[in-house]
C-alpha cells in the first residue's frame, strides 16, 4: 500500500500530461504507466481519526471550571471572612458599595459578599456534583437494566419514567421539598432522583442501540453471560456518550438547585449558596446603591455553567456530536 | 395515523393519571396533619376530628383520591388551608395574569426565535450563525434570574422604564400598554425560551438541510429560497412544531422563577406561597393544573409530529 | 425527440481535473488527482472503480458541485466549453437540472418524502421556465410510459414512500430526463437493487438515453453492468485514471493490471457440472447440521404460529465439509433461515439436529459445546466487531471461552488465526476502525474460526465489499474449506457467487424452497421457472447481453411482477411465464424429487421444465 501511494504521486502528474495529449484523438485506448510489481490493494477504509484536542473555547472552559473547583475546595481557607461575619461591625448598613475590606460590597445583612460567594461555591458545586452522580448511578443502572431485560419489565419501568419525565422538574422539586422540608441531603436526593429519569431515558436508548448491534448478538451466539455482555460489549460503547452527557446534566442540575434555592426551597439561610444569595439580596434592585449583591452570584453561576458547556461542546463535537441531537 | 393518535392519547391519559397519583401521594406524605396546620397547636381533639371529617380526610386514601380527582375536573379543588377561600377562587384571581404573560411571551418570543434559528440554519458556519449560537448557548446555561437582572439593569437603570416590580390591574389596556406593563417578565421569558428555541429549530432545519433530497434539489438548480421554504421547511415543520410545544411546556417551569423574581401576582407565586404555608390542598390543585398544561403541550408536540409526516398522512 | 445532433460535439470534458478534501486542520488532501476524459453527444461513458476511488466526486464535478468539505483544486470541468468548476451557484442554476441532470444511488433518499412525485419530477423545467406546467406534465407522463411504470396516469400523484424501490429508481430517471438534459450523470443507479429489478431499470435507462439523444456519465463498480450500457470506459483507482478506452476493447483485452484484476473478479456463471470439487475426505454419514420441516417467522405467536410467517416447510441438510448455498432475492427469508440454525430464532415447527442429535431450538438451551460447533459470520463487518476492543481481544475471547486458552498460548493462537486469514500479526494490536472493509471481514471470519466450529454460517459476507475485495474473500473461504474441512452455509443474493462456492444450492422464493439440490443439478435443466429467471438475470460482462436477456420469456413476465407472500398456491404465480391459471394459484405446488436428490417444487412436470 505504502509503495503504491508513493509511486502514484509521481505518476499522477506525468500521466495527466500524457492523457491531455492523447485525449484529442478520438476513442483512444489510454493505459496509465504502471509498475508491474505494485499491487492494487484495497484503499484504507477511512482516514485515521484525528487526535482529540481542545479548541480555544474549550481551554477557556477548562480554565473557568478549574478556577471554580479550586475555589470550591479551598473556600473556607481563602475567604476573607466567615460566611456570616460582618466586615464592618461598627458601621452597620445594608448593601454597602465595594470598598477595601469588602471588595464586592456587603449584602442585605451587611455580610461580605465575596466571602459568601466563596463559601457558596463549595455548596453549589458540591450539591450539584453529588446530585448528578446520584442521578447517573440510578439512571444508568436502571436504564441499561431496562434495555437488556424482557420487554414487559422494560415497559413498566419506562412508563413510570415517562410519567416522571412529563412533570416539570421545578414543580416536582416544589412538591417534594414542601412535603419533607428542605435540607442539603433532601436537595441532593430530590435533584438526583428527578434527573435520574432523564439519564434513564438516555442510558436505555443507548443500551438498546448497542444491544441490536451484531457484535452483541455475536456474543450471545457465543453463549456469553449477561455480565460479560454488559461489562465488555455494552458499557465500553456507552461510556463516552454518557460522560459527555454528565457535563450537560451537571449544568441543568446546577440551574435546578439554584432555582430552588432562589425560590427559598433549597439551601436555607444563614448558609450561603449562589441561588439563595440572589433571593436574599433581591431588595438591592429597589433600595440598594449597588446591584452587585444580586448580579455577582448570578454571574458566578453563569460562568460555571457556560464553562462546563464549552468543554462539553468540544468533547461532543469530537465524539460525533450526535448526542446533542438525541437530547 | 388515527390509531397512532389514539394510542398517543391513551398514553397521555395514563400519564395524567400517573401524574395525579404522584401529586396526590406526594402531598400525603407531608408531615403533620392538614387539620393541625389549619387549626394551629391549640386545637382540641374534637375540633380536629370535626375538621377532618369536613374535608373528608377521615375517608380511606383511595376515596379521597377519587373525590379529589373528580373535584379537580369538575372545577372544585377544595378549600385553601391557609386562607379558607375556595382554591378555584384563589386561582381565578391569578390565572389571567399568568395566562397573559405566557401568551404574550409565546406570541412575541416564538416567531422571533424561529426566524432567528431558521435563518442561522440557512447559513451554517457564518459569522451570524456563530454569534447567535454563542449567545444562545450562554443563555441556555444561565439561570433565569441572571437574564432578569441584566434586563432590569438595562430597562430600569439604563432606560428609566419605571419600576422593576410590576403590580396592578391589567384591565382595559391595549396590546402595547400591556406589553410595557409586563415588559420585564415577558422579555425575560422570551429570552429564556428563545435560547432553547433558536438552538433546537436551527438543529431541526440543519438536520433536514443535510439530507440527500436537499442535495438533489441543489443539483436540480432550485433557487435557495425555494429549497428552504418548499423542500426543507416542509420536512422540518414536524420537528419545529415539536420544539415549539416543548418550549412552551418549558415556559411552565420558567414562569415560576420569573414571577417570583418580579414579585408578579401570578399562579407561580401562588404555588410558592402554598409551599411556604404548607397549604397542600392548594399545592395539589395548582400542581395538577401545571402538570396538565405540560402534558397537553407534550401531547400536541407529538401529534404535530405525526401530522407533518407524509408517510403517516398518506399510508401505502 | 432526439436533439439535432452533431455527432462529435463534446458535451463534457474533464481536463486535468483536481479535487481536494479540506481537513479539520485546514490542510488539503487530494481526492481526484488530475483526471482527463470527455463525453460526446449520444455517448455513455462509464466511470468504474472501487468505493473511495473518486467516481462520485468526479461525476458531481460535471454539475459544478462539490460535496461539503471538498473543493476544486485545479484543472477544468468543461460543460460545452464552459468551465463549471469556476462558476458561482447562481451562474450554475440554469445549467443544473436543465442541461445536466443527476441520478443518485438511492432514490429513496433523493426524493423529498413530503412532496408528491410529479411535482418533484417536473420541478426543474418549470422553475427554469423552459416548459410550462402543462408541457412538463405531458413530458413526465411520456416518460412514465417510456419507463414502463405501472399506472402511469396516476403514479405522479403518489408520495415517494408509496411506490417500490425499483419504481422509484425509474421515477428518478424521469425526474432527470424531464428537462431534456444534454448530459445525464448516473451514480450507481442500480447497485441497491435486486438482480431482476436491476435489469428492468437498466433496460429502461438505456432505451431512454438513446431516445433522448443525450450523453451520459455512468458511475459504477460493476463491470458487468458497464458492458451493457457504456460506449466508453474510464477505470479509476485512487483518484487517477488507470485505463480508458472503448468498452469492447477494455472488456476483451484489458491492459493495465488493475483492469485485469477487475475483470478476473467477475466470476462467470459456472457451466452446469462445473461446481468446484472439494473431494469427499471429510465426509461421514451423518449430516453436521440438519433442519426438518421448519416453519419460522416473526411477531406475536397466535395459535402456535408467528403473526408474520416467513419460512414455510424448509428442509436443509449440511454434510460434513460441504457447503450449502442459499439464494433468493432480498426479503425471501435467507437470513431468517440462518437465524434458525444459530438458535437466534426458534422455529414455530420442525426440528433441528446437530451431528444427528436433536438440537434445542433456542440458543439459551444449547450447551457450550453445541454453541461452539455453529458459528455465525455477519454481513456488515462494521457492526459485527466491537469498536472498543482490540483485534487481539476480539479473536482471543472465543479461544478463552471455548478452549480455556490464556497467556502465551492464546497469543500464539491469535497469530495463527491472523495468518490463516492472511493478515499480519501486528493487527492484533489494532482497533477495528483502523482496518479496511475487507480486512474487517477477514477478522470477522477469523473470529468464527477461532472456536474450531463444524459449521460456519456466512450471511452475505461479500455483499458489502467491492468486487475485487469480495473475490479475495471468496478465495480465502475456498482455501479454508479445503484446509479445515469446515462446513459452510453460504447465503447470498448473488447467484454467481453462490454457484462458485457451494456444493449444494437451496433456492428460496418467498420463504419456500423453489428448487434444491447439488449445484450442477440446480444449474442445469430441468429448472424451476424462478431459478431460470435468476440464472438469466446474472449480468455477463459481454456487450449485447442485456438485449438478449430481456427478450427471454422469463424476463418478459418475470422482472416486473411482484412477490406475493400470502399466496395460497405457488408464490411465484404472478411472475411465472408457465403459470397454469386455476392450478398454480389455488394449490401449493408438489415437491418433485429425482434420484439425484434434486428437488423442484412446481406443478409442471420436470420434463416440461427442461
Ligand atoms: N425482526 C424482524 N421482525 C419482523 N420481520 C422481520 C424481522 N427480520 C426480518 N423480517 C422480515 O422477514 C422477511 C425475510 O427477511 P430476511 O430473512 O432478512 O431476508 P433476506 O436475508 O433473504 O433478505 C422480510 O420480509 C423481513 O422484512
Ligand atoms: S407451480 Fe405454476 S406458477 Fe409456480 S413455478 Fe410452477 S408453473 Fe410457475
Ligand atoms: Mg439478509
Amino acid at each position: 500500500m505504502s509503495k503504491s501511494t508513493s509511486s502514484s504521486k509521481i505518476t499522477g502528474k506525468s500521466s495527466s500530461k500524457k492523457t491531455t495529449a492523447k485525449s484529442t484523438v478520438e476513442h483512444n485506448h489510454f493505459v496509465a504507466p504502471y509498475d508491474a510489481s505494485v499491487s492494487f490493494d484495497e484503499l484504507p477504509d477511512a482516514p485515521q481519526p484525528s487526535k482529540f484536542r481542545f479548541s480555544f473555547t474549550g481551554w477557556v472552559g477548562i480554565i473557568i471550571v478549574t478556577f471554580w473547583i479550586i475555589i470550591a475546595i479551598t473556600g473556607p481557607f481563602i475567604a476573607p471572612y466567615g460566611e456570616n461575619d460582618l466586615p464592618f461591625p461598627d458601621a452597620y448598613s445594608e448593601f454597602q458599595v465595594p470598598q477595601p475590606g469588602a471588595w464586592l460590597g456587603t449584602d442585605v445583612t451587611d455580610r461580605d459578599i465575596l466571602s459568601r460567594l466563596i463559601y457558596g461555591a463549595g455548596r453549589t458545586i458540591g450539591i450539584a456534583f453529588l446530585a448528578t452522580t446520584l442521578a447517573y448511578v440510578l439512571g444508568v443502572i436502571l436504564g441499561i437494566g431496562a434495555a437488556i431485560s424482557n420487554p414487559k419489565v422494560d415497559m413498566i419501568i419506562s412508563r413510570i419514567n415517562d410519567a416522571i419525565l412529563s412533570l416539570p422538574t421545578i414543580m416536582l422539586g416544589l412538591v417534594v421539598v414542601a412535603a419533607i422540608g428542605s435540607s442539603i441531603p433532601v436537595l441532593i436526593c430530590t435533584a438526583g432522583v428527578i434527573y435520574a429519569s432523564v439519564v434513564f431515558r438516555l442510558a436505555r436508548a443507548l443500551g438498546q442501540e448497542i444491544m441490536v448491534m451484531d457484535f452483541v448478538e455475536a456474543a450471545r451466539v457465543r453463549g456469553e453471560g449477561l455480565w460479560w455482555i454488559i461489562s465488555r460489549e455494552i458499557w465500553p460503547n456507552a461510556r463516552m456518550p454518557l460522560m459527555t452527557d454528565f457535563g450537560l446534566r451537571l449544568i441543568y442540575i446546577i440551574l435546578f438547585v439554584s432555582s430552588l434555592s432562589f425560590l427559598g426551597l433549597g439551601v436555607q439561610p444563614p448558609q450561603a449558596d449562589w441561588g439563595s444569595m440572589v433571593r436574599e439580596n433581591l431588595g438591592a434592585l429597589q433600595y440598594g446603591t449597588s446591584v452587585i449583591p444580586v448580579i455577582a452570584p448570578a454571574i458566578a453561576i453563569a460562568t460555571l455553567t457556560v464553562g462546563i458547556n464549552l468543554i462539553v461542546d468540544d468533547v461532543s463535537a469530537f465524539s460525533g456530536g450526535k448526542l446533542s441531537k438525541r437530547l | 395515523m388515527l390509531p397512532l393518535i389514539i394510542k398517543r392519547l391513551g398514553i397521555g391519559l395514563i400519564t395524567v393519571i400517573a401524574v395525579s397519583l404522584i401529586i396526590f401521594l406526594g402531598t400525603k406524605i407531608l408531615p403533620g396533619d392538614a387539620a393541625q396546620i389549619r387549626l394551629g397547636q391549640e386545637a382540641t381533639e374534637a375540633n380536629i376530628a370535626a375538621f377532618r371529617a369536613r374535608l373528608g380526610l377521615d375517608q380511606p386514601y383511595y376515596l379521597q383520591y377519587i373525590n379529589w380527582l373528580f373535584g379537580f375536573f369538575t372545577g372544585d379543588m377544595g378549600t385553601s388551608l391557609a386562607s379558607d377561600k375556595p382554591i378555584t377562587e384563589l386561582i381565578y384571581d391569578r390565572y389571567e395574569n399568568t395566562v397573559y404573560v405566557a401568551t404574550l411571551t409565546a406570541l412575541i418570543g416564538v416567531p422571533i426565535s424561529l426566524a432567528l434559528g431558521i435563518f442561522a440554519a440557512m447559513f451554517p458556519g457564518s459569522l451570524y450563525d456563530r454569534f447567535l449560537t454563542m449567545i444562545s448557548v450562554s443563555l441556555v446555561a444561565s439561570p433565569e434570574f441572571l437574564t432578569a437582572t441584566i434586563l432590569v439593569l438595562i430597562f430600569v437603570f439604563g432606560m428609566g422604564w419605571g419600576n422593576a416590580v410590576v403590580v396592578g390591574s391589567i384591565e382595559g389596556k391595549g396590546f402595547f400598554e400591556l406589553y410595557r406593563h409586563f415588559a420585564l417578565p415577558i422579555t425575560t421569558l422570551c429570552f429564556v425560551i428563545a435560547s432553547q428555541l433558536i438552538r433546537m429549530s436551527r438543529a431541526a432545519v440543519l438536520n433536514v438541510m443535510n439530507s440527500p433530497y436537499i442535495e438533489m434539489a441543489i443539483l436540480k438548480g432550485v433557487p435557495r429560497r425555494r429549497i428552504i421554504f418548499r423542500h426543507a421547511l416542509l420536512n422540518a415543520l414536524g420537528p419545529i412544531v415539536n420544539v415549539v410545544a416543548l418550549n412552551l411546556a418549558y415556559l411552565v417551569t420558567g414562569v415560576i422563577v420569573v414571577e417570583v423574581y418580579f414579585g408578579y401576582p401570578g399562579l407561580a407565586t401562588l404555588i410558592v406561597q402554598g409551599v411556604q404555608t404548607r397549604d397542600f390542598i392548594l399545592i395539589q390543585g395548582l400542581g395538577m393544573l401545571f402538570c396538565l398544561t405540560y402534558v397537553i403541550l407534550m401531547l400536541i408536540a407529538d401529534i404535530a409530529a405525526f401530522a407533518s409526516n407524509a408517510r403517516l398522512r398518506h399510508p401505502k | 425527440m432526439a436533439k439535432q445532433t452533431h455527432k462529435d460535439e463534446i458535451i463534457f470534458e474533464a481536463k486535468n481535473l483536481q479535487i481536494s478534501a479540506i481537513r479539520d486542520d485546514g490542510s488539503e488532501l487530494p481526492i481526484v488527482k488530475g483526471v482527463d476524459f470527455n463525453v460526446k453527444r449520444g455517448e455513455v461513458v462509464a466511470l468504474i472503480g472501487e468505493s473511495g476511488s473518486g467516481k462520485t466526486t468526479i461525476s458531481l464535478a460535471s454539475l459544478g458541485y462539490c460535496k461539503p468539505g471538498l473543493k476544486f483544486a485545479g484543472g477544468e470541468a468543461l460543460f460545452k466549453g464552459q468551465d463549471v468548476s469556476k462558476m458561482t451557484t447562481d451562474e450554475l442554476r440554469p445549467i443544473r437540472g436543465e442541461k445536466v441532470a443527476y441520478l443518485a444511488q438511492s432514490a429513496a433518499a433523493t426524493f423529498n418524502p413530503s412532496i408528491r412525485i410529479n411535482e418533484q419530477v417536473t420541478e426543474a423545467p418549470i422553475l427554469h421556465k423552459t416548459k410550462t406546467k402543462e408541457q412538463a406534465d405531458k413530458k413526465a407522463l411520456e416518460l412514465y410510459h417510456a419507463l414502463e411504470l405501472p399506472d402511469p396516469e396516476n403514479i405522479g400523484n403518489r408520495f415517494p414512500h408509496q411506490v417500490s424501490g425499483g419504481q422509484l429508481q425509474r421515477l428518478m430517471a424521469a425526474m432527470a430526463l424531464c428537462g431534456d438534459p444534454d448530459l445525464l450523470v448516473l451514480d450507481e443507479p442500480t447497485t441497491a437493487l435486486d438482480v431482476t429489478t436491476q435489469i428492468e431499470v437498466l433496460k429502461a435507462f438505456k432505451a431512454v438515453i438513446k431516445q433522448q439523444g443525450a450523453a451520459a456519465i455512468y458511475v459504477t463498480h460493476d463491470l458487468a453492468v458497464v458492458a451493457q450500457i457504456a460506449d466508453h470506459i474510464v477505470v479509476l483507482y485512487n483518484g487517477e485514471v488507470k485505463e480508458a478506452g472503448p468498452t469492447d476493447v477494455l472488456i476483451n483485452s484489458p491492459q493495465h493490471p488493475y483492469t485485469k484484476r477487475l475483470m478476473e473478479a467477475i466470476r462467470p456463471m459456472p457451466e452446469a457440472g462445473l461446481g468446484e470439487d472439494v473431494g469427499d475426505e471429510h465426509l461421514r454419514d451423518v449430516p453436521v447440521l440438519e433442519v426438518n420441516e421448519i416453519d419460522a417467522g416473526y411477531g406475536k405467536i397466535v395459535n402456535g404460529m408467528p403473526s408474520s410467517l416467513i419460512l414455510k416447510d424448509v428442509n436443509v441438510s449440511i454434510k460434513r465439509g460441504k457447503t450449502v448455498g442459499i439464494i433468493g432475492e432480498s426479503g425471501c427469508g435467507k437470513s431468517t433461515l440462518a437465524r434458525v440454525f444459530a438458535g437466534l430464532l426458534p422455529p414455530a415447527n420442525g426440528s433441528i439436529a446437530l451431528d444427528g442429535e436433536v438440537l434445542a431450538p433456542s440458543l439459551k438451551q444449547r450447551s457450550h459445546e453445541e454453541l461452539r460447533k455453529i458459528q455465525f459470520v455477519y454481513q456488515m463487518a462494521d457492526t459485527a466487531l466491537n469498536p472498543r476492543q482490540r483485534i487481539g481481544d476480539i479473536l482471543g475471547r472465543p479461544l478463552e471461552f471455548y478452549h480455556g486458552l490464556s497467556g502465551k498460548k492464546k497469543t500464539a493462537r491469535v497469530n495463527d488465526l491472523l495468518e490463516m486469514v492472511e493478515l499480519p500479526s501486528q493487527f492484533a494490536q489494532r482497533y477495528p476502525h483502523e482496518l479496511s472493509g475487507g480486512q474487517k471481514q477477514r477478522i470477522n471470519l477469523a473470529r468464527a474460526l477461532a472456536s474450531d466450529p463444524e459449521v460456519v454460517l456466512c450471511d452475505e459476507v461479500t455483499s458489502a465489499l467491492d468486487t475485487i475485495v469480495g473475490a479475495n474473500v471468496i478465495e480465502l473461504l475456498k482455501r479454508l474449506r479445503r484446509d479445515l474441512g469446515v462446513s459452510f452455509v453460504f447465503i447470498s443474493h448473488d447467484l454467481s457467487t453462490v454457484a462458485s462456492f457451494a456444493d449444494e444450492i437451496v433456492v428460496l422464493y418467498a420463504g419456500r424452497v423453489a428448487e434444491q439440490g447439488p449445484t450442477d443439478q440446480v444449474l442445469s435443466p430441468p429448472y424451476h421457472p424462478y431459478t431460470r429467471l435468476l440464472i438469466s438475470s446474472v449480468p455477463e460482462p459481454r456487450v449485447g447481453w442485456l438485449e438478449d436477456m430481456t427478450e427471454t420469456k422469463e424476463a418478459v413476465s418475470g422482472i416486473s411482477g411482484t412477490v406475493d407472500i400470502d399466496a395460497i398456491g405457488c408464490p411465484f404465480f404472478k411472475r411465472c411465464p408457465h403459470a397454469i391459471t386455476g392450478t398454480c394459484d389455488t394449490t401449493a405446488p408438489p415437491r418433485q424429487i429425482d434420484n439425484n436428490n434434486h428437488i423442484i417444487e412446481c406443478h409442471l412436470d420436470t420434463k416440461d421444465l427442461l
